[in-house]
């Protein structure tokens, strides 16, 4: 939308807000650091909303929790911005100099009433109006999402329709206001900087630009191809076509990471060859026909991160990697080294000056200068540029060249539908002492990890199907059954159910899980799954 | 708040009644919505002191209860609770009788029964011996024994300016007795004045904080209207916890609506939309009369919103201690109403800036607000012509101990101590001690002191909250300066080093002295606990905590062998 993909604020932003709104994010448990931020803010004064299905951890320290139901963000969102505009709190100056398509827009959300959405999205509309009001109202206004949006069939629409509520309220390119998809790894958004999207080269360049193609192809002295690559859910497709035959794995697990894990396996056990380059003997590295150790990158390994903040960080290594395991940069230069392509000196800092002649965002963040001021924010243009604390402050320009355009979204409920067979709605998302696939986190005992596999039930629905707490249920969804352990949760309502995904060799949650996906983000809606209950 | 651990335990039906009628009824979710106020922890102490009054202590189920409704630790809320002398946290009958040991209480030969606790001073010193009776239950009370005293020896004498309703017999619940007599003249002038006009009366009065403290008024008023933070509260200090001490108490039995009116020009000078009386928990009849005297001026428009449609809006909120006298500090005051330990807050930054709730604070005590009412009538030049130059209009004196006819009295500012005694016919004194446990001792030779601000500090003394306690040639000064030793060892908050264990050192060397079991090192000891109390305790209470006690041994030579 704004071109560029990362959050638009700072964390010191949301420690000065007035208002922050975590929608769809449980970053108390999952994003505990920026919760650390927000908390400061709670401390000061500033008001907290919570939009989740659960009354989750976050959702408790609130002021305002909706408990919305699964998948019905953008009704809500929309109900939101249609209050906003029949309240007159729309933020005209800035709607009309800094955005198109606000009539679109505005067409778009006129069905979306507080009574309709009130019937829709389960949340009572005075609270939907409170959202709205707060939001409008506020001076500075953080909106935060993560995977509770993104988890979904439509994960790139519900992001326009939050988006939306922004450029309505001009909540977007000055101190204090933005937009923030919190990442879950310290280098979830390095990720994305470095190109490991499938239609981006580093630093956010688009493969289809034929300018910044051949920028890279001088400096690699190699053919980019124009057109995208798979997202690692299309890779999935493309192995049942057969037109994947083989899959290198650089610190993912799909095997248990993946939704309809069943299917999932049967794929990667059908590849000609499937190499996979881990810290840990992972369940795909398992499958794999050669694994590469690799070293840890936060103590073994020299480089950079950049945080949910843009904030670029430099790594330090501080151990030898143990045994015959290799820093990550050195094993892809080694392997260009046997396909015959001499990629130069595998230094972190060499390949890290290289990127700096490619993408300008980076341009200006040399080690010293990364050094010097403790982490830098992108964009940095050059050596004298400290970087930008907040993103888009262009539009609050008197003249705005590129303008934000509205997006106008459409409801479209979760693939996976519920009725009589699968009455119930089952969640899925973390826990605050584990991490993922339990990889990394899974190794240790803890009593934190205590009913960490169970699938929690609102107490009144343990009752309805004969359920009891501390007990086991067969959880049977349209594409597997699994067995788990019951706990009751009074953070539900009836009719919700939650799991993690920490525990796979324990239960495996993703048997249940649809691979329904956003054609434009490929991620799967583990968000939405319909189940029943049988005793066992 | 989540992360909670809260108690298990569940309250009795009359405790969580209690403690919801001051915190509201919770709303049942439905799953849906859920909104939570996290700005409640300042009704922490009135829900403990409703669950106390109800069950005569404060149960773990009760205090797990409020805890879970205001969302506070339970750790914290013990704290907090086990802070205040008047909170009990182990269980014991209903009726309780709380007897006073204080000064003047000792003086008059009080003895604590079986069964009674013994208590610090309860204000009473008029009447004493003097105690408290309190009654938890459906319908809780507290008696003041005696019921009655002799409070006002002037009454009925003309000429008098802060007693002068009390003096004409006004009917104390009565707003329409209260206008009869003149009330709410000064409010109407002060609205024709504006706000800057009543700062301007106010500085030119030079009228000084009559807590103790004496700082200017005007300057504290000038100070918040200025702060451009919002909102701006109004706190009137009605802790009134200096042994001897029992004027403001009087005050606002016998003219509550006084207060209010006071209290609203203040508000009105300063941009206050909220004021707070924070009073003792050991005034019952004060906080009774002052609840009426808020209700009767809201239902007249005088408190609440667009009053007198001068389109200003104020209201007052009366808080009740717990037995704690480090809360009369005005920054332990904060910090009790705001839900806290009654612990004081560095300063700077002053309440002006940083206040109750981190806000721009006015703090004045209960006489100084009166003093206001005629400032604003007459002029702060005309009031300023009574008194001297540097302490102007009249001060109020508690005269205590070894008098015939004990009571608050009202004299003008310049007035010899020798005159005031003389009018409360005080038996030839062996020592007074002038301005209450944080005062000083004066000889017999020193009682021609004009009562001022300035001779007072020039003669190594202060006039503190106006306590005169006459100590006649049977009064056992030793068993004085041990009680007062005794108070301030037990009534330090214990946050800071010098006082926390400087009180208890002054007591355990002057125990030693009095016992005849001295080591020699007592009187070094003492001096250097004095100093270093006085230069690096937090706040008033260790920095003159050996005071009244080092004035006896240098003035008066007790225990100074």
């Amino acid at each position: 939308m704004f071109g560029a993909g990362g959050g638009t604020s700072s964390y010191e932003e949301t420690r000065n807000a007035d208002l922050i709104v975590l929608w769809g994010s449980n970053a108390r448990e999952a994003h505990p650091i920026y919760f650390h931020h927000l908390l400061k803010a709670v401390n000061r004064g500033a008001k907290l909303i919570v939009v989740d299905p659960r009354r989750t951890a976050s959702a408790q320290w609130a002021d305002l929790w909706l408990g919305i139901d699964v998948g019905t963000d953008i009704p809500l969102a929309n109900a939101v911005g249609r209050e906003i505009i029949a309240a007159g709190l729309v933020n005209l100056e800035f709607v009309e100099r800094a955005t198109t398509g606000f009539d679109a827009y505005r067409e778009s959300v006129e069905p979306w009433t507080l009574a309709e959405a009130e019937r829709v999205t389960g949340v009572p509309a005075d609270a939907i109006r409170e959202l709205a009001h707060s939001y409008a109202r506020a001076d500075r206004a953080q909106l935060c999402w993560t995977l509770g949006i993104t988890e979904h069939h439509n994960a790139v629409d519900n992001v326009f329709a939050l988006i939306d509520l922004a450029l309505l309220t001009g909540h977007v390119g000055r101190y204090g206001s933005g937009l923030s998809p919190l990442r879950g790894q310290n280098n979830v958004q390095g990720g994305g900087d470095m190109g490991a999207l499938p239609n981006k080269l580093p630093g956010f360049q688009d493969v289809a630009d034929a300018a910044a193609r051949a920028r890279f192809e001088t400096a690699w002295g190699a053919t980019v191809p124009p057109e995208p690559g798979m997202h690692l859910s299309d890779m999935f497709h493309a192995m049942e076509r057969g037109a994947l035959k083989t899959l290198y794995v650089i610190g993912e697990n799909p095997a248990q990471s993946e939704a309809d894990q069943k299917h999932a396996v049967g794929l990667l056990e059908g590849l000609d060859q499937l190499v996979v380059q881990d810290i840990f003997l992972t369940k795909t590295a398992q499958l794999a026909d050669v694994v590469l150790p690799a070293a840890a990158g936060w103590a073994e390994s020299e480089g950079t991160v950049t945080s949910s903040e843009r904030r670029v960080q430099r790594m330090r290594k501080a151990l030898e990697p143990p045994g015959e395991a290799r820093d990550d940069v050195w094993i892809v230069y080694e392997l260009g080294k046997r396909l015959g392509v001499d990629l130069g000196s595998p230094r972190a800092e060499d390949v890290w000056n290289e990127l700096r002649t490619l993408s300008p965002m980076h341009a200006g963040m040399s080690y010293a200068h990364l050094e010097e001021l403790g982490g830098i924010q992108w964009p940095c243009w050059d050596e004298t540029h400290p970087g930008e604390q907040f993103l888009h402050a262009r539009l609050w320009d008197p003249v705005v060249e590129v303008r934000a355009p509205f997006q106008a979204v459409v409801h479209d409920p979760p693939v996976d539908v519920l009725d009589d067979d699968f009455p119930i709605r089952l969640t899925t998302g973390r826990r605050l002492e584990s991490f993922n696939t339990g990889v990394q986190s899974g190794g240790f005992d803890s009593p934190l990890h205590r009913d960490g596999s169970a699938i929690r039930l609102a107490p009144a629905d343990g009752a309805r199907y004969g359920v009891a707490d501390g007990g086991r249920v067969r959880v049977v969804s349209r594409r597997g059954a699994i067995e788990a352990p019951v706990r009751y949760d009074d953070t539900l309502r009836p009719g919700l159910a939650f799991m993690n995904l920490h525990f796979p060799d324990e239960v495996e949650t993703n048997v249940l899980t649809i691979d329904a996906q956003d054609p434009k983000s490929g991620t799967a809606e583990f968000k939405a799954t319909a189940i029943r209950l049988e005793t066992v | 708040m989540p992360d909670l651990r809260l108690l298990a335990a569940e309250p009795t039906e009359a405790e969580r009644a209690a403690i919801d009628a001051v915190v509201g009824t919770a709303d049942a979710s439905d799953g849906r919505v859920v909104r939570s106020d996290r700005t409640r922890r300042h009704l922490l102490l009135p829900a403990l002191r409703a669950a106390q009054r109800r069950a005569g202590w404060v149960s773990e189920s009760a205090l797990g209860y409020a805890c879970r409704r205001l969302e506070v630790p339970p750790a914290e809320a013990y704290g907090v609770a086990s802070f205040y002398a008047l909170i009990a946290l182990e269980e014991r009958p209903a009726e309780v009788l709380h007897v006073c040991t204080d000064l003047s209480c000792r003086l008059a030969g009080a003895e604590v029964p079986e069964g009674a606790q013994p208590s610090p001073c309860l204000g009473l010193c008029e009447r004493a011996p003097a105690s408290l009776r309190t009654i938890a239950g459906e319908e809780p009370r507290e008696e003041q024994l005696p019921p009655f005293g002799p409070a006002l020896p002037q009454f009925g004498q003309p000429g008098l300016r802060l007693l002068r309703r009390i003096a004409a017999g006004l009917d104390p619940d009565s707003l329409d007795a209260y206008r009869a007599a003149g009330g709410y003249s000064s409010l109407r002038r002060a609205v024709e004045l504006g706000p800057g006009g009543v700062l301007r009366e106010v500085a030119e009065s030079k009228l000084l904080g009559r807590g103790g403290a004496a700082f200017p008024t005007g300057t504290k008023w000038e100070a918040v209207s200025k702060q451009p933070a919002r909102p701006h509260y109004l706190v009137c200090n009605a802790d009134e916890s200096e042994p001897g001490t029992f004027k403001d108490r009087v005050l606002m039995e016998g003219d509550p609506f006084a207060l209010v009116e006071a209290m609203t020009i203040a508000a009105y000078a300063t941009g206050c939309e909220h004021g707070y009386v924070y009073v003792r928990a050991e005034y019952p009849l004060a906080h009774e009369r002052l609840e009426n005297a808020f209700a009767q001026a809201r239902a007249r428009g005088l408190l609440g919103d667009d009053m007198m449609g001068a389109g200003f809006t104020f209201d007052i909120e009366l808080r009740i201690g717990a037995g704690a006298y480090v809360c009369g500090e005005e920054t332990a005051l904060f910090q009790s109403i705001e839900g806290y330990r009654g612990e004081p807050r560095n300063k700077p930054p002053f309440p002006v800036e940083v206040g109750l709730f981190g806000k721009p604070t006015v703090v004045n005590n209960v006489e100084t607000l009166f003093n206001v009412l005629d400032v604003v009538t007459e002029s702060g030049a005309a009031y300023a012509a009574t008194g001297t130059e540097a302490s102007t209009g009249t001060r109020l004196f508690c005269l205590s101990g070894h008098v015939e006819r004990p009571g608050l009295y009202e004299v003008p500012f310049g007035t010899p101590l020798q005159e005031l005694l003389d009018l409360a016919g005080a038996r030839p004194p062996k020592a007074v001690l002038l301005g209450g446990a944080a005062g000083t001792f004066l000889r017999p030779d020193q009682l021609d002191l004009p009562l001022t601000f300035e001779d007072a500090r020039a003669a190594g003394a202060t006039l503190g909250s106006g306590v005169v306690i006459v100590y006649d040639e049977s009064a056992d000064l030793v068993d004085a300066v041990l009680r007062i030793a005794e108070f301030f060892r037990d009534e330090s908050c214990g946050q800071c080093v010098p006082c926390r264990v400087g009180t208890v050192r002054q007591e355990e060397a002057l125990h030693r002295l009095a016992s005849g079991k001295a080591n020699g090192n007592e009187l070094a000891v003492l001096a250097d606990l004095s100093q270093v109390m006085r230069d690096a305790s937090i706040c008033g209470l260790g920095q003159t905590a050996a005071s009244a006690v080092e004035s006896a041994m240098l003035n008066l030579g007790v225990l100074a062998q």
